[in-house]
Formats: C-alpha cells, sequence, structure tokens
C-alpha cells in the first residue's frame, strides 16, 4: 500500500483517542496495568490501521513500553480485550503472539551477543521442523528447510548492509548494527505486524537514513508497522498516523501534521518536565542524601505493607 | 604400599595370619598363606565377603564369623586378589575402590596380607563424594542421635526435643519451645545472609561454614585453651567478623570490582564452602566437637523441659537481635544499609558508600553467623565440621520465607521454620523433620516467591 | 616410591565406571547448564532417583530393559515437577528448589520409615539388583588382565561394566554433539543467552526448557544407575557434595562443549588419586593422616572450583566467546 491511499483512507478518521480505522488490524478495549498503587496503562480503546506506520510517542514514563509489553504478551494486563487481525489475543502467550504474526523487538536491544549473525537469524526463521526435539536427531528431515531459510536470511542481511558480518558474533556489532540485526531477525518470519520500541535509540546518524528507510519499505511490502518513539523529526518524517499516550492514557491520535500541533499533546510533553531535577546540586550533599533515602526507605515499608494484601 | 596401607588405616586389624589360631592356615615350607580380616566402618567383622585369589593357582575365600579369610596357596608367585564388593554388608563400600583388585606377592613358608578397608562411602578413591558424611572410618563416629551417616549437626537430637512417640500436649509444648529455641538460633544465623543477599544479591552457599567456624572456635577456646564459656563464645564472634571482613576484603570486593556476575559468584561460594568444610575436617576431623564436656541442668518450665543452656541461648539470642533491630530501624548506617539493599545504584549514586556498607554488612553477618554457630553447638550438645552445611538450607528456607534480603523477614522465616521442623516431629518420622522445611522453601519460592514480607517488584 | 603401581592405580581411574557415572552425570548437567542455562542443583537427586527406581524395581522381579525405563521415568517425573513451577520464574530459583529437592530425596530414602523399600541410611546392598545386569554380560566369569589392569570380567567392579558405560557415555557424547548442532540446539542457546528475545521470535521457551530439564534429568538417572551398579545405593554417598563434583567437573572440562563433561571427569577422578597416592608414599604419617591425605585432596578441588570459576569459567575446552556462566 502506498503512502497516498493509506492518506485517503485515513483523512476521514476523526482526531480523537481511541477513533475507529476503516481496516483495523489490531484493536484494544480497556487495556490496564497496575504496579503497587501506580497505574502505567489505562487505554480505553484504540485501533491500529492495516498496512500503516503508526507512531506511538509520549513523554517518559507514558507507559508506551507497557503497551507494548502487554500487547505482545510479555506481560499480564490487570484488565482489558485486545484482537489480532479478529482473533482474541488477551492472556496469550508471547511465542503465540509471535506466531500469530506480530513480532516486536526491544528498546534494549536484544541481538544475542554469543551466537552469531546469522544464528541470530536462522532462529528468527518460522516452521523449522529441526526445532523439534525428537527431529533435531535426524537432520534430513529439516536440512532443506535449513537451507531456505538461510537463503532467507542471506537476502535479508543483504538488505540491512550486515551480510558481510554474518559469521562474526553479534556481540562485536555497533549498537546500530544491533538494531539493524534484531530488525532483520523479527522479519525472518515475514510478520504481518512487526512493533519496534525505540528502533532510533543508541543508533548513530550515519544509520538512521538507511533505518528509516527499511521501516518504509516495510509498509511498502504490506507490514503493519507500529513503533515507540521519542524523536519528533523521525516521527514527522515516517508515520501515517501517530498516538499520543500520557499518564497511561491514549490523550491523542491523528496524522502527524496535526497530531503536533494538538493542546492535550503540548501540555502532556510540557506537564512532564515537573519530574525532580536531579542536576540539583544541594542533593548530592550528604545528609540531604540519607535524608531523601531514609524518606524512600519508609514510604517502601509503608507500601509493602500496603502489598501484602497482593497475591 | 601394602604395609604402609596396613599400618595407616586403623579400621583394619591384624592382617597377618601368622597369629591364625581361628585359621587353618599355617605357613610351612610347602604353602603360603594370604588373607586380612575385614571389618565394617563400625568396627565390625565383616561377614561372608567373598574373594577370589587368582595366579599360579585360583582359590576363593569367604570372611568367617570373625571378619577373617584366609587362602592356602602352594605356589610362589604374584596374585590378584579381588574383592567382591556386592557381598559387602549392607552399606559398606570399599573406602578405596582403587585399590580392589589388589596383587601381592607370596614367598612359600610366610604369609601375606591383603588388606581391603572398609568405610562408609568416603569422599574419595575413585567411590565419589559425600561430604564426607559418610564419616572417614578412622575417626570416631559422630555422636549422631543413632540415625546413622554423618550430619552431626543436624541429627543430634537437641536437648529438649523429644522424638517419636504420639501426640500429646505436653509434647506439643515441648516440640514448640524448641522450635522457637531452634528458630531463634536459626534467626540469628540467617540474618547475614539476608543481609548479604539483599546488598549485594549473592546467595552466598559459604554461610554455613560461617556458623561452623563460630562453633569450632568456640569449641578451640572453650577446649583447647581452656578459657571460660563467655569469654570462649565472645572469641569466636570476634573470629566470625574477622572472618567475614577478611572474605569481603580478600574474595567479594575483587569480585565486585572485577564485575564477575553473581551466578559466577553463587558458585565460587559453592567452591569456598567446600574448601571450608575439609579444611574443618583437616584441622578437626569429622567427628563431633563438644563444646562443653559436662551435660547441661535441665529447666522445668510448666509442661516444658529445658536446658539452662538454651534458655541463656535463647536470652542472648534476642538481645543480640534486638540490637540488629535497633541498628537498621534507628541508625543512619543501618538505614544507609536498607537503602543500599532497596536499591544499591540509587544508593551509590546518592553518595553511600556502598563498598564500605557492603564490608560491614559481611562483618556484622560474620559475626552473627559465629554468635549462631556458638549458640547452636551449644543447643546441639556438639558441633562438627558440617554443623554449618547441614543447617544452610534452612537457613535459605528461613530467608525466602521471610522475603529475600529483607532482615526482618528473615527473623519471621527462621521462627516459622524453626516450629515447622521440631513440630513436624509430632506427625512425621524425626529424621524426615528438615525434609519439611525444604518442602516449605520450594512451595513459598512457587507460590509467593517475594517471601511473607517482601516486596512484589523486586521479583522477576 | 612405588611409581609404577601408582601410575597404574592413577590411570585406572581414567577408565574406571565412577568416573564414567559422572562423566554421564555431567553430560546431563551439560544438557541444563551448558546448553540452556539452567542452575540444577540437585543432578545427585536426579541420579539417586534413578539409582532406587532401578534397584527396586530390579529387586522386585523386573527385567533390566524394565528397570531402567522405571529409573527413566522416576527422573521424568522428577523434572516435571521441579520444572513445571519453576522454570518460569528466575534462574536462581530453580538451583534454590532443585537443591532443596534433591535434598528431600536423599532425607525421605535415608529415612526408617522407607527401611522396607530402600533401606534406610545404610541403603541397598549392591547383589540384590546388580544381578539382571551383569547376566547380559558376554563374558565368561573370572578375571582379565589388559596390561597393568586387572579386573573379574562381570562381577561388581568389572570389565562388563567399564565397557558398557562407556559404551553409553559415548552414546551421549553423540546425543549432545547431534542435538548442539540442530536447530533444537540452537534455540536451547538463544534461550541461554536471552529468553525474551526468543520468545519473541515465536519460540515456546518454556517447552524448550522443560524438554532440557528432562533430558538432562535422564541421563542424569542412568548416570546413577552406573554410579550405583559396582557398589551399594548410598543416599547419603549422593547429596549436594555429589552434585558439586558433577559442577566442577563440567566446569574443568568446559561447558557447552561436547567432550567437556569427559575431560573434566577423567582429571578430576585422576588428579584425586594421584594427590591421594602420592600424598600416602611421599608424606609421613605423623605430618599427615590417609584421612588428612584425602581431605587435602577435596580442599584442593574446592580451591579449583573457585580459581576455574574465576579466571577460566570457560573450562579447558570451552570458548570464551560463546559462553557465560552468568544467566538471568
Amino acid at each position: 500500500m502506498s503512502a497516498e491511499t493509506l492518506s485517503a483512507a485515513l483523512a476521514d478518521v476523526p482526531r480523537s483517542p481511541g477513533a475507529p480505522k476503516p481496516d483495523p488490524i489490531l484493536v484494544a478495549d480497556s487495556v490496564t496495568r497496575r504496579f503497587g498503587g501506580m497505574t502505567a496503562v489505562d487505554v480505553e480503546h484504540i485501533e491500529i490501521q492495516r498496512g500503516a506506520i503508526t507512531a506511538l510517542i509520549g513523554p517518559n514514563g507514558a507507559g508506551k513500553t507497557t503497551l507494548f509489553n502487554l500487547l505482545t504478551g510479555f506481560d499480564q494486563p490487570n484488565t482489558g480485550t485486545w484482537t489480532f487481525e479478529g482473533r482474541s489475543l488477551a492472556g496469550v502467550p508471547a511465542a503465540r503472539v509471535a506466531r500469530s504474526g506480530m513480532v516486536r523487538t526491544f528498546q534494549l536491544t536484544k541481538a544475542l551477543n554469543r551466537m552469531t549473525v546469522m544464528e541470530n537469524m536462522r532462529l528468527g526463521g518460522a516452521r523449522q521442523p529441526g526445532e523439534n526435539l525428537g527431529r533435531a536427531l535426524l537432520p534430513p528431515l529439516w536440512r532443506s528447510r535449513e537451507r531456505e531459510i538461510t537463503e532467507k536470511a542471506e537476502h535479508l542481511l543483504e538488505r540491512f548492509k550486515l551480510l558481510e558480518k554474518k559469521g562474526d558474533f553479534a556481540g562485536s556489532l555497533s549498537g546500530g548494527q544491533r538494531k539493524l540485526l534484531e530488525m532483520a531477525r523479527a522479519l525472518m518470519s515475514d510478520p504481518t505486524m512487526v512493533m519496534l520500541d525505540e528502533p532510533m535509540a543508541g543508533v548513530n546518524p550515519a544509520l538512521t537514513q538507511s533505518l528509516l528507510g527499511h521501516i518504509q519499505s516495510l509498509r511498502d511490502d504490506g507490514t503493519t508497522v507500529l513503533f515507540v518513539e521519542h524523536d519528533m523529526h523521525m516521527v514527522r518524517h515516517i508515520s501515517d498516523w501517530v498516538a499520543v499516550m500520557a499518564e497511561g492514557r491514549l490523550v491523542a491520535e491523528g496524522p502527524p501534521s496535526t497530531v503536533m500541533a494538538d493542546q492535550a499533546v503540548v501540555d502532556a510533553y510540557l506537564g512532564a518536565h515537573h519530574d525532580t531535577d536531579l542536576g540539583d546540586d544541594s542533593l548530592l550533599e550528604d545528609e540531604a542524601v540519607t535524608r531523601q533515602l531514609e524518606a524512600e526507605a519508609q514510604a517502601e515499608d509503608t507500601e509493602r505493607a500496603h502489598e501484602k494484601e497482593q497475591p | 604400599m601394602g604395609l604402609l596401607l596396613m599400618t595407616l588405616l586403623t579400621l583394619v586389624i591384624g592382617a597377618s595370619p601368622a597369629s591364625a589360631a581361628t585359621e587353618v592356615c599355617q605357613p610351612d615350607p610347602q604353602t603360603a598363606c594370604l588373607g586380612g580380616t575385614i571389618r565394617t566402618s563400625a568396627g565390625e567383622p565383616a561377614v561372608g565377603v567373598e574373594l577370589d585369589v587368582a595366579g599360579p593357582e585360583q582359590v576363593a575365600a569367604v570372611t568367617g564369623d570373625d571378619g577373617r579369610w584366609s587362602a592356602r596357596l602352594t605356589a610362589a608367585g604374584d596374585y590378584v586378589v579381588t574383592l567382591d564388593e556386592s557381598t559387602l554388608p549392607a552399606g559398606e563400600t570399599l573406602r578405596d575402590p582403587a585399590a580392589n583388585p589388589r596383587t601381592v606377592s607370596v614367598v612359600l613358608g610366610s604369609s601375606a596380607g591383603a588388606l581391603f578397608p572398609l568405610g562408609q562411602p568416603t569422599a574419595g578413591g575413585g567411590g565419589g563424594g559425600t561430604d564426607g558424611e559418610g564419616d572417614d572410618g578412622a575417626t570416631a563416629p559422630p555422636a549422631t542421635g543413632g540415625e546413622g551417616g554423618g550430619e552431626p549437626g543436624l541429627d543430634t537430637a537437641p536437648a529438649g526435643s523429644s522424638a517419636g512417640g504420639g501426640f500429646s500436649w505436653s509434647r506439643l509444648a515441648q516440640q514448640a519451645s524448641a522450635g522457637i529455641v531452634f528458630g531463634t538460633l536459626l534467626a540469628l544465623a540467617s540474618v547475614g545472609l539476608s543481609l548479604i543477599f539483599g546488598t549485594t544479591g549473592l546467595s552466598n552457599f559459604a554461610h554455613g561454614e560461617m556458623v561452623t567456624l563460630g562453633g569450632i572456635a568456640a569449641y578451640v577456646f572453650a577446649r583447647t585453651a581452656d578459657l571460660p564459656l563467655l569469654v570462649a563464645g565472645a572469641l569466636a564472634v570476634v573470629v566470625g567478623a574477622a572472618a567475614g571482613w577478611a572474605q569481603d576484603a580478600g574474595i567479594w570486593k575483587p569480585l565486585r570490582r572485577k564485575r564477575v556476575g553473581l551466578t559466577q559468584q553463587l558458585i565460587v561460594t559453592i567452591g569456598l564452602a567446600i574448601t571450608l568444610q575439609y579444611v574443618f575436617q583437616f584441622f578437626f576431623g569429622g567427628s563431633s566437637l563438644r563444646i562443653v564436656v559436662a551435660n547441661p541442668p535441665t529447666v522445668r518450665l510448666g509442661p516444658v523441659l529445658i536446658t539452662q543452656q538454651s534458655l541463656i541461648s535463647l536470652a542472648i539470642a534476642l538481645v543480640v537481635l534486638g540490637a540488629v533491630s535497633y541498628f537498621l530501624l534507628g541508625t543512619r548506617v543501618g538505614r544507609a544499609t536498607r537503602a543500599v539493599s532497596d536499591n544499591p545504584a540509587l544508593a551509590a549514586a546518592s553518595g553511600i558508600g556502598v563498598d564500605r556498607i557492603i564490608r560491614l554488612v559481611w562483618t556484622v553477618g560474620g559475626a552473627l553467623a559465629a554468635l549462631g554457630g556458638v549458640l547452636m553447638g551449644l543447643y546441639l550438645n556438639a558441633t562438627a565440621w558440617n554443623m554449618g552445611a547441614t543447617i544452610l538450607l534452612l537457613m535459605f528456607a528461613a530467608v525466602t520465607l521471610g522475603g529475600l534480603g529483607t532482615a526482618f523477614g528473615a527473623l519471621v522465616g527462621s521462627l516459622v521454620i524453626g516450629l515447622v521442623v521440631e513440630l513436624s516431629n509430632l506427625v512425621i518420622p524425626s529424621d524426615m523433620r528438615y525434609a519439611g522445611a525444604l518442602v516449605i522453601l520450594i512451595l513459598v519460592l512457587l507460590l509467593r516467591p517475594q517471601g511473607i514480607l517482601g516486596r512484589a517488584e523486586r521479583i522477576g | 616410591m612405588d611409581w609404577p603401581r601408582i601410575l597404574t592405580v592413577v590411570a585406572g581411574e581414567l577408565f574406571a565406571p565412577t568416573t564414567a557415572a559422572y562423566a554421564l552425570a555431567a553430560i546431563g548437567l551439560n544438557v541444563h547448564f551448558g546448553l540452556t542455562g539452567l542452575l540444577n542443583f540437585g543432578q545427585a537427586g536426579f541420579m539417586l532417583l534413578g539409582a532406587y527406581g532401578f534397584a527396586i524395581s530390579t529387586i522386585a522381579g523386573f527385567p533390566i530393559w524394565a528397570a531402567l525405563l522405571v529409573a527413566v521415568a522416576c527422573s521424568t517425573v522428577f523434572a516435571l515437577v521441579l520444572g513445571i513451577p519453576t522454570l518460569k520464574l528466575r534462574g536462581d530459583y530453580l538451583a534454590i528448589v532443585t537443591i532443596a529437592a534433591a535434598e528431600i530425596v536423599r532425607i525421605v530414602g535415608r529415612s526408617t520409615a522407607l527401611t522396607d523399600l530402600t533401606g534406610a541410611s545404610s541403603g541397598l546392598r549392591g547383589d540384590s539388583y546388580k544381578e539382571t545386569f551383569q547376566a547380559l554380560s558376554p563374558f565368561d566369569d573370572g578375571t582379565t588382565t589388559l596390561g597393568p589392569f586387572t579386573y573379574s570380567n562381570n562381577a561388581s567392579n568389572s570389565w562388563w561394566i567399564r565397557i558398557a558405560a562407556w559404551v553409553v557415555v559415548v552414546l551421549a557424547c553423540l546425543l549432545v554433539w547431534r542435538l548442539m548442532r540442530s536447530p533444537w540446539g540452537r534455540v536451547l542457546k538463544g534461550i541461554r543467552e536471552d529468553e525474551d528475545a526468543v520468545r519473541s521470535l515465536g519460540k515456546n521457551v518454556y517447552a524448550y526448557k522443560m524438554q532440557a530439564l528432562v533430558l538432562g534429568g535422564v541421563i542424569g538417572s542412568v548416570a546413577g544407575v552406573f554410579y550405583v551398579l559396582p557398589r551399594a545405593v548410598q543416599p547419603d554417598s549422593m547429596g549436594r557434595p555429589m552434585t558439586f563434583w558433577i559442577w566442577t567437573i563440567l566446569l574443568l572440562g568446559g561447558a557447552a562443549t561436547v567432550f567437556g563433561p569427559v575431560l573434566g571427569s577423567m582429571l578430576f577422578w585422576t588428579v584425586l588419586m594421584l594427590i591421594k597416592t602420592v600424598g600416602r608414599e611421599v608424606i609421613p604419617n605423623t605430618i599427615m593422616t590417609n584421612a588428612q591425605i584425602e581431605q587435602f585432596g577435596w580442599i584442593v578441588v574446592g580451591v579449583t572450583l573457585m580459581l576455574l570459576v574465576i579466571f577460566r569459567p570457560q573450562g579447558i575446552l570451552g570458548d570464551k566467546k560463546e559462553l557465560a556462566i552468568d544467566v538471568r
């Protein structure tokens, strides 16, 4: 799907949080997650348009990554249901979510450092019969599939400019290359939707452009992309739709050009800056620090007592 | 070499058939005698053990009622003597399986011996390891409560704890009081384990050896140096503190600095535990060591019979635990300790000397463990090289139950574990009572891994 | 000094049944720890269960194949019981649960309440259960001398058990070699590195860990059978220290390697024997008694374990780039 048809399709969607989409691939309802007394995520309704690049933005602590974890089965919500391609995914374990076509990457890259680039890629391959304990013992049963997987991996590595590194340990790659590797690995199983958690964090500017290109070409191949990002330039540049979270809630939605001007978004970002300024020098004095820690220890004692009721 | 063995192994007695009054074999110019005596690790004759003597001639031999066997040979030469281990009495194995079969040179007109010392399967030979639980046959058997097989610390029925018999209210009271005493002493030993885990994240499998160290140091001061018990106990605590300090300075701080991972450090603690256990055994042998020789006088409190020592131990333990609580709650250093335990990175970032706190925790933990060891040694009537190792898992159970890394959790958990251990006597055979505590350990890890008092978030 | 005798005794350890049993147990642990990163500190429990399963069912009149099946079934059930709840938890929880569970097996096994079944702390006599195994031997009774080594053909510490045990060790090595180089092994390796990453790629991490736990445990139970065939089933000789020796062996040879466990076991037992025999020859009794020489040997083991883990965690055969001991 091209960017033009997409913007046409999204043109009529109301610019309000939880707006219905013409062809949603992911629909979530009343998803909440609490940690102790704090509500990290409280999303009433969200729909993600199929084939589009949707950016999920918001200030630190807005609950974006937690929402990611919930939707992909890496964390369990307190309440909520959601469907992916019409099938309910609530309570489905992470591995099954991935097999159903929704694959994610992580904010802190999880390239498997002590495996080679090629082994990392092969691990992403789907339907490898040799991953079954019994069949693993009989190579004829899995050699041909292994060759297919390897070919696909080489193809993807070439696209991501990592082919000449295929024999290197992933740990020897640069941070940006590991991000690329993780994304390439996620594509090994031909997912219908990829969820990228801060794909640009820690990537050197030289690689940024090619990463953006990869994300756009994913969309052009028909893959739905949902990504969390802080870099507004990148969001503006490549996303078709932007959803904004603040304090666990969905506060605004819209195309990148309009959403940035939304008052709710401005408030969310400005409001987030009342954080304690850790740069305050007086805090570093011994007495003050001890006092602060004592206060924290006390607060935690109360919290602990409070949590006893939790199972 | 055979002769050397013969002299060294005190187990095997009278090998030479020259004095074979009960045996038919007498060497003469045409015959030679080959024989020996086999005794079990307890020193009883091993009856019916079959041996095969092969060489220029082949002869079979069986040990008699006195454990003796002999073979009459009429040809000189080298004979291979093979002991059929399957005919050994139940539970017995060769102390040195590599020495079976052995070759013996036989000269006509004389006697030769072939010795097969038995031991409880020792940590040795090709025979595989135990923590020496099977006491080395050469040392005196531990003063266990007749439940066999090692674990002097554990299996000694504590004074005041009654084993066997049916249920009665007085028995319940008796067991419960024993449980409280045991739990309190356990708490003393476990606080350090908990603090160390809290501040460094390390599961210290060598913590039991700190407890043992206290017990053995008290033994040395009280018995070898003949100091009064109180002085000996105090010195033992000083030794424990010094050992804790030295351990952190010599091993753990360098490892933290080297950024050795926690799992690696955990395995290092296992290596350290093994090393220390055998060092103790090396110097003090495998048997029980009584810190006080006299049997302690008992006191009757209502339905409960309890030794004076236990009461005094309990009082000391409670005072010390109170002091520890005050330290953690009421002093700055104590609160800094809790801060490190809650979030080391934050504490470090805010200027608390994390390394200093950790050093302090090791020192205090070592002292408390040593005190626990002294009192435990008095309570159990004896200490031994493996006293700490046998209660190690109980300490883990206590600490886990209370919430890993929370010092007060360790107190509560220890009391629960102490009670469970002693009260389970009422329903299951007493030699299984530690199993009950371990079942609790497993259940807690599964159902509420943060422990009774722990925080949910730390786990994950 | 009687060097030929010492060398013979030491060399005999290279292929002693105990060495084979420990190598096998370490291969099982390698499946757990080396391949998957599971911290199993209860391998001796798997061995003891295997030994009990085999011995008790043989005494009850089972043929050898059925007795072996019982041994395997015992360890499988044990692995499932331990694994179902713990494999979802943090790695060090498995460590504490397995060490406690193995102790429970030992404590229950040696309890007087079960004397009729397990023989309590004195255990089960070797000749009550080794008949079926010895009957399988193709050799005549008697002894055979090969070079400096003389052993009986079939009885107890025999040539037959050496052959059978080492054949099984070789088969287990082959199995591990095949699995390590298969896609299945690749998934395990990924899990050892970062299980969330593997989960995000659609692999059922829990099922893989469970398979590894069961497989390694089954290998451990077979090791237990071979360990007790030349001796008796003695619960106190199969406690925590045994688990720790197996760890030392694995880390010495090199975790996540095919031959590491075998090399580790051979080195471990020969060096111990060397210390002991030489110590007895050289050190006068007045300085160190025989018991002390033995204890000295174990002190060496403990120190070796510490130094290994700190300075060469990959062991002799391992590759530092591929193995990190630390798991999450």
